[in-house]
């Protein structure tokens, strides 16, 4: 059996704005003294006269990068997820949210991925934080094929978007023909009448692990990606509520405010049924090698295995 | 515009300030009226903008850092014809298009949403580097207050436009010496400023009476001419300035005069009109 591949998603982010840039003159790249972890560097290569280094100043280079959607450009603004949705988030909020401007967010090292760096650079409140902004879009690809395929839908769409991306090399598992993006639809991966499992990000391949393990045990789980947790696919949502009966979210974020909560929110309105929230409970990470630090903190597919059969289900 | 105009224009905007904020019950006069001759300089004689075609991409660019004052930039947009007049009496209020601080949405003629301090310079200054970036010959002012700078943001805006030596950015920081909580030298003084801006790599230029037309012009020229780094123009002002009672006063910083006191005021602008017509 071949390797699986495994890219990291931030190296899609870097990939796709080169491509970009090249048909597109409009489009420039801002980064504040990470350009070679979150994968601008790339694009500096390239088109060094549209890659704008800030230095370390994120609240200022949110700023900038108003100032120039304001004048007609695509900004990406490039940080770490950290220092983008929690440092800069009032600069987000008044000068790119408020007004509606047409900047692009390319938040990397999100959830606690990261890794060795250890909880302050660990960002699991993010999603939570950028879902609270009106007419922000928030996108958090699964694998490359995704990541590339989201950061070319931001920058053709108008108005913010968040996009979440993550440190560590992850499975690509859309590398399929029929594979199609669309912001605020979310796709599923696996079909199951028991219960369904939401994931997002990271989290999706390992779900789908856990879901062949359930089912191994007579579990017949429903697979689902949600890519864009805002817009949330709430159509799918509660279709999912009302075939299954039951919701299982997994996310790389806290279970507060992310996934799970916007997940809880929908369903609790329009079709209640019971939801578990699998991710980081209320807590802070720590260091750590990330793949270590996923499996104790029970987002890797044996997690989300033992938490869904520690239910009631069946 | 011949100085005689732009002091009648000045005075109007006067009025403008004074109706929105009594109509309203709420607003920053002080800072509004500090600023008035900047506000009237940069519309009437400095910028390249045309109410008719506010969003023309090639105009120049104005973001009120200290968005607070927005009666006053309202005043002068209505004075320069972008609306009507009479909408400055629905300032603050549901439904106007007249938010208690600019908004790029609401507002035509405003260039940038603003009244976070510390935010609309870094604003400012990506649209100047907008500008180089698409060689276009557009300039972009900011105005920010005294107490504003402040803010750590400034000073992270203010590195980044020395580094990238835009010279086609003009910052203007209104020293009027109040705040909210009363003077900045004793508040946290901001003092040296210009030695500030120097250090950041911006050509200072001092002007001694912010609220006189002349100086305004000589230093707005002075930038112009300014190649290889931004220009900073330090005036300073007086808070209030132009209404005998509200002259200096902090406590004018953030409330609106009773009828009284408005009528008071009207009463004042309306002498100045006089004195102007029999010039």
């Amino acid at each position: 059996m071949s390797e699986v591949k495994k890219i990291a998603t931030r190296e899609s982010y870097g990939n796709a704005l080169v491509e970009l840039g090249k048909t597109n003159e409009n489009l420039v790249v801002l980064d504040a003294d990470l350009a070679a972890a979150t994968k601008t560097g790339t694009f500096k290569k390239v088109f060094p006269d549209r890659h704008i280094d800030c230095g370390i100043a994120e609240c200022n280079m949110m700023g900038i990068a108003a100032g120039l959607a304001a004048a007609g450009m695509v900004p990406f603004a490039s940080t770490f997820a950290m220092f983008a949705a929690g440092r800069a988030f009032e600069q987000v909020r008044n000068s790119i949210g408020y007004p509606h401007l047409n900047v692009k967010i390319g938040a990397t090292h999100a959830g606690i991925s990261v890794g060795e760096d250890g909880a302050t650079h660990q960002c699991n409140e993010d999603i939570a934080l950028m879902r609270t902004i009106p007419g922000m879009t928030i996108i958090n690809p699964a694998d490359d094929v995704e990541a590339k395929a989201a950061v070319k839908a931001a920058f053709y769409m108008d108005g913010p978007v968040y996009l979440r991306f993550g440190r560590l090399a992850v499975p690509v598992i859309n590398d399929r023909k029929d594979y199609e993006f669309q912001i605020g639809k979310g796709v599923v991966l696996k079909e199951g009448t028991d219960l369904t499992i939401i994931a997002t990000g990271l989290c999706v391949s390992e779900a789908l692990e856990a879901a062949k393990k359930l089912e191994a045990d007579g579990i017949r789980a429903k697979v689902v990606n949600i890519h864009t947790i805002k817009p949330l696919d709430e159509e799918l949502v509660i279709a999912c509520a009302k075939e299954t009966g039951r919701i299982v979210t997994v996310e790389e974020h806290s279970v507060i405010g992310g996934l799970g909560g916007a997940v809880c929110e929908c369903v609790s309105e329009n079709c209640p049924v019971p939801v578990t929230r699998i991710g980081i409970m209320d807590t802070f990470g720590e260091s750590g090698p990330a793949k270590d630090l996923i499996a104790k903190y029970g987002l890797d597919a044996e997690g989300i295995y033992k938490k869904i059969k520690s239910c009631d289900i069946k | 515009m011949k100085k005689a105009e732009l002091l009648k224009r000045a005075n109007e905007v006067r009025k403008g300030i004074l109706t929105g904020v009594h109509a309203a019950k709420a607003g920053h006069p002080g800072g509004s009226l500090s600023a008035a001759e900047v506000f009237t300089y940069l519309y009437f004689e400095e910028m390249n903008v045309d109410p008719k075609n506010p969003k023309d991409p090639d105009r120049d660019r104005f973001v009120l850092s200290k968005g607070h004052t927005a009666p006053g930039l309202y005043a002068a947009l209505a004075e320069r014809g972008y609306f009507p007049k009479e909408d400055l009496l629905t300032l603050r209020k549901i439904g106007s298009h007249l938010q208690g601080h600019p908004c790029i949405s609401h507002t035509p003629g405003i260039d940038m949403s603003s009244g976070s301090l510390g935010q609309g310079i870094s604003a400012a200054v990506g649209m100047a580097l907008a500008a180089k970036i698409q060689n276009k010959s557009y300039r972009t002012y900011t105005l920010l207050g005294d107490g504003e700078i402040q803010e750590g943001q400034v000073w992270e805006a203010a590195m980044f436009a020395g580094h990238k030596k835009l010279d086609n950015l003009t910052v203007i920081v209104d020293n009027n010496g109040l705040q909210i909580d009363g003077p900045v030298a004793e508040v946290c003084s901001p003092y040296p400023i210009d030695e500030k801006f120097k250090a950041f790599g911006f050509h200072v230029i001092l002007v001694e009476d912010g609220n006189d037309f002349d100086q305004l012009h000589a230093a707005f020229e002075e930038a112009k001419k300014t190649k290889g780094q931004p220009s900073v123009i330090v005036m300073k002002t007086v808070k209030g300035k132009g209404i005998s009672f509200m002259e200096n006063q902090v406590s004018w910083h953030g409330s609106a005069p009773n009828d009284e006191q408005y009528e008071q005021a009207m009463k004042e602008l309306e002498e100045v009109e006089e004195a102007l017509c029999q010039k």
